[in-house]
């Protein structure tokens, strides 16, 4: 990789020490972003172990057609931002601005869906916690136990979902640096590292998919 | 790039040449005066409680400000003084030189994460001051911690955004051991302090995001009510045991593989010779961190955890007494026909093997399951982990402070003012601690405001509970003589030589003041290992090393 005095930090030796440094980095920052979620996959095994009937019951409420879209979508975007890296490295600035943004408009298409997923529940009341009331054909839905499901359902989901935000924040600010020819072959950590996080907020969710909406 | 003469310290002046730095020499200091402060505020606390408890009846408070003092003391001394303490300060200002390195991997996320550490500290002490206050021990057991009052909420958080600066140093440090190394600093050349710094990183990368997520969903179990950890919704309080002990029990490694680290250089540096067994000791680092992370049920013997478990974390228990043991051994023989020298540090190291051995015994002793049914829940457990603690972590970090004092402020401190508050310290600290095992073993229950009802059966809790008390008093001076005695050095202390102990690793080899930016005029070769006394004629001179025993060449 050459030597480019502007990106080289001053306490680096090499442009080649500071990729592996970042890169290295990035991998264990996505290391405790997988202990925090695995918090929460604790929780959810513990309470479908102890509960798998309300937990079979409650999962119909969730519509696995919205959720497969949103799985196609992430799906999607992954791809894109994995292309952007490709590209940069060989240079073709403009076909990473265009895939960036195809990643930008995937998130916002998956927190689109989401929003309808969630204003749906909480217009039947189906809330996260002591709001949970469920009226109307859903009333029969009503069990012990189900409010967990729903927290649960809420906790990791909402979670996830704000880490979508998050992504798309960073992809946003890489889109326009990378306007602004910023990345070159020789210089495209950010958007190496993004797209590893945007992996593993994919990844996540391939999990979250089925877990809460198909079993 | 340097200009002679310049150090860390004199190359930029001004408020804002230390808000902004990412130097990681001034941000270990930024670390250093937050930490004192917390240490003092957390040590007030400590005295407030033994003041009540001197004598039965109440003597100072009533028992809903004894519930919180002895809260806000163990947040304050958990999460923001022992486990941030020695990586923020020491592993920021030495680790890097000691592998040769011109700094951190991540100097501004290292600035930042100072400043997520200074959020969180801040919030969780405005929070008692403002919001009202939190009575639930630092363990924030639910169902009560679900019900108590308000303040729990930000409590929960800040301890939740103290917990990402602790994560992000651990991060920064992995990084910077693997991929900033000077040439020829192979992994076997690594001082012993970066080993175990090394170690609690990648237990503070891997089990502090759980105290996060834990803190979350208490957050919003109090929040909305979610009901899984309080048994009134239909949640599990043995579920938070759970949670909060996984980080919580790793957490206790954060606190002492650092200070281990430091023991282990100083007996190498004060017996001048090779630190007996060095692969053992870097090594039984990683193991307990490896075995930290199965043995959190150990806890949880009495919470209504299945006897099954409870058997098999006991004996998973055991197993940590082997790294534990391995290390404490080859302390004691790297001393062995060494030519040791009892200066300051040196006699914390040497308190550190005697309270931490101590410490780490119950410990053992605590593990054992039909034992600790008794013992859980009364004073025994208070007094084994002050000993490793306080008698381990802090006497570590305490000890380290005056190693490389002379370093990071370039001046002399008074070696017998040192020796004076060393022998306060371990006399009042052992006057705290001891008595409370006696009393503990004889039934005194932990965190209890007041004894006056069990004197009819125990008269003799009053006894060891005043003489605790006043250890604690005596411990105080001791520590208010250290810092009196450091003042002092600031301002009129000797200038300190360039390496006044005779060490021979890397950040001991210059020659003057460590030269700014860079820590080094030119990138050091290393060509030999950490406690090569005989073969660093370079450091030492040609004259020093003839008056060393085990030198072989000239
Ligand atoms: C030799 C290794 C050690 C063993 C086998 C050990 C074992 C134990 C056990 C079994 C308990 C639970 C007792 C009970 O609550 O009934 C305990 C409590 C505790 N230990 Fe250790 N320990 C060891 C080292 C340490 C170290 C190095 C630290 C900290 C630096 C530490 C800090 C604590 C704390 C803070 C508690 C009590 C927490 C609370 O309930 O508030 N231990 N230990
Ligand atoms: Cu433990």
């Amino acid at each position: 990789m050459a030597e480019t005095s502007t990106t080289l930090k001053h306490y680096f030796v090499s442009s080649a020490q500071q990729f592996d440094a970042a890169k290295m980095g990035m991998w264990l920052f996505l290391v405790t972003e997988v202990l925090l979620f695995s918090g929460m996959f604790v929780a959810y095994a513990v309470y479908r172990v102890w509960y798998p009937e309300v937990f079979e019951l409650s999962s119909e409420l969730l519509d696995w057609r919205l959720g497969a879209l949103n799985t196609l979508v992430l799906l999607a975007s992954s791809f894109t931002v994995a292309l952007s890296v490709h590209f940069i490295q060989r240079n073709e600035k403009e076909k990473v601005v265009v895939l960036l943004l195809l990643t930008l408009l995937c998130a916002l298409a998956f927190m689109v869906v989401k929003y309808f997923e969630y204003t749906g529940k909480w217009s039947h009341g189906i809330f996260p916690g002591a709001g949970f009331a469920p009226h109307g054909d859903y009333a029969a839905y009503y069990t012990p136990y189900a409010p967990q499901f729903f927290s649960i359902y809420f906790v990791m989901t909402g979670i996830h979902g704000i880490h979508v935000l998050v992504g798309m924040g960073v992809i946003a600010w890489i889109v326009t640096r990378a306007i602004r020819g910023h990345f070159s072959a020789a210089y495209y950590t950010p958007i190496e590292l993004t797209g590893l996080y945007w992996h593993l907020v994919d990844i996540i969710w391939i999990f979250l998919f089925p877990l809460l909406y198909l079993i | 790039m340097s200009t002679a003469g310049q150090n860390y310290l004199s190359a930029s002046t001004g408020v804002r040449s230390w808000l902004l730095t990412t130097d990681h020499k001034r941000i270990g200091i930024l670390y250093a005066i937050a930490v004192a402060t917390f240490f003092l505020l957390g040590g007030i606390f400590a005295l407030l409680v033994r003041t009540e408890l001197a004598a039965p009846g109440e003597t100072i408070m009533g028992q809903d400000a004894y519930n919180q003092a002895f809260t806000l003391h163990g947040v304050v001394m958990v999460f923001l003084v022992i486990i941030p303490a020695i990586p923020g300060i020491l592993g920021n200002f030495v680790l890097p030189i000691q592998i040769g390195a011109k700094d951190v991997a991540f100097p501004r996320l290292n600035l930042f994460s100072w400043y997520i550490f200074m959020l969180g500290a801040l919030m969780a002490l405005s929070g008692w001051l403002v919001i009202g206050q939190v009575d639930t021990g630092w363990t924030f057991y639910t169902p009560y911690s679900a019900e108590g009052t308000s303040s729990v909420l930000w409590l929960t958080s800040a301890v939740f955004i103290a917990g990402f600066a602790s994560i992000f140093t651990g991060l920064n440090f992995i990084v910077t051991v693997h991929k900033m190394r000077a040439p020829g600093m192979a992994w076997n050349r690594l001082p012993l302090f970066v080993w175990a710094i090394y170690a609690t990183a990648i237990v503070q990368v891997l089990a502090t995001p759980v105290i996060g997520i834990t803190m979350v969903l208490l957050f919003l179990e109090r929040l909305l009510q979610i009901g899984i950890f309080d048994p009134a919704l239909g949640g599990d309080p043995v579920l938070f045991q759970h949670f909060f002990w996984f980080y919580s029990h790793p957490a206790v490694y954060i606190m002492i593989l650092p200070a281990m680290g430091i023991i282990s250089d100083l007996m190498g540096t004060f017996s001048r010779q090779q630190v007996s067994g060095y692969t053992f000791i870097a090594l039984s680092s990683v193991a307990i961190a490896f075995l930290g992370f199965l043995v959190w049920g150990h806890h949880m013997f009495v919470a209504g955890q299945s006897a099954l478990s409870s058997i098999i974390f006991s004996m998973l228990t055991f197993l940590i007494g082997i790294p534990t043991g391995i290390k404490v051994f080859n302390w004691v023989a790297t001393m062995y026909k060494g030519s040791v020298s009892l200066k300051t540090p040196m006699l914390y190291a040497l308190m550190f093997l005697f309270l931490f051995t101590i410490g780490g015994l119950t410990g053992i002793m605590v593990g054992v399951l039909a034992v600790d049914v008794h013992l859980h829940d009364t004073y025994f457990i208070v007094a084994h982990f002050h000993y490793v603690m306080m008698g381990g972590a802090l006497i570590g970090l305490i000890g380290g402070l005056h190693y490389w004092w002379p370093k990071i402020t370039g001046r002399m401190y008074s070696e017998t003012a040192g020796r004076i508050a060393a022998v306060l310290v371990f006399v009042g600290f052992n006057l705290t601690f001891f008595t409370q095992f006696v009393m503990g073993s004889r039934g005194m229950p932990r965190r209890y405001h007041d004894y006056a009802g069990l004197l009819d059966q125990y008269p003799e809790f009053a006894a060891y509970n005043l003489a605790s008390s006043v250890g604690s008093f005596v411990l105080a001076a001791g520590l208010f003589m250290i810092l009196a005695y450091a003042v002092h050095s600031l301002v009129r202390g000797k200038k300190a030589p360039a390496n006044p102990w005779g060490a021979v690793t890397l950040e001991w080899t210059h020659t003057g003041p460590i030269p700014d930016p860079h820590n080094f005029e030119k990138v050091p070769l290393v060509t030999r290992g950490p406690y090569d006394f005989h073969l660093a004629d370079d450091v030492l001179g040609a004259a020093a090393s003839a008056s060393s025993e085990s030198q072989d060449n000239t």
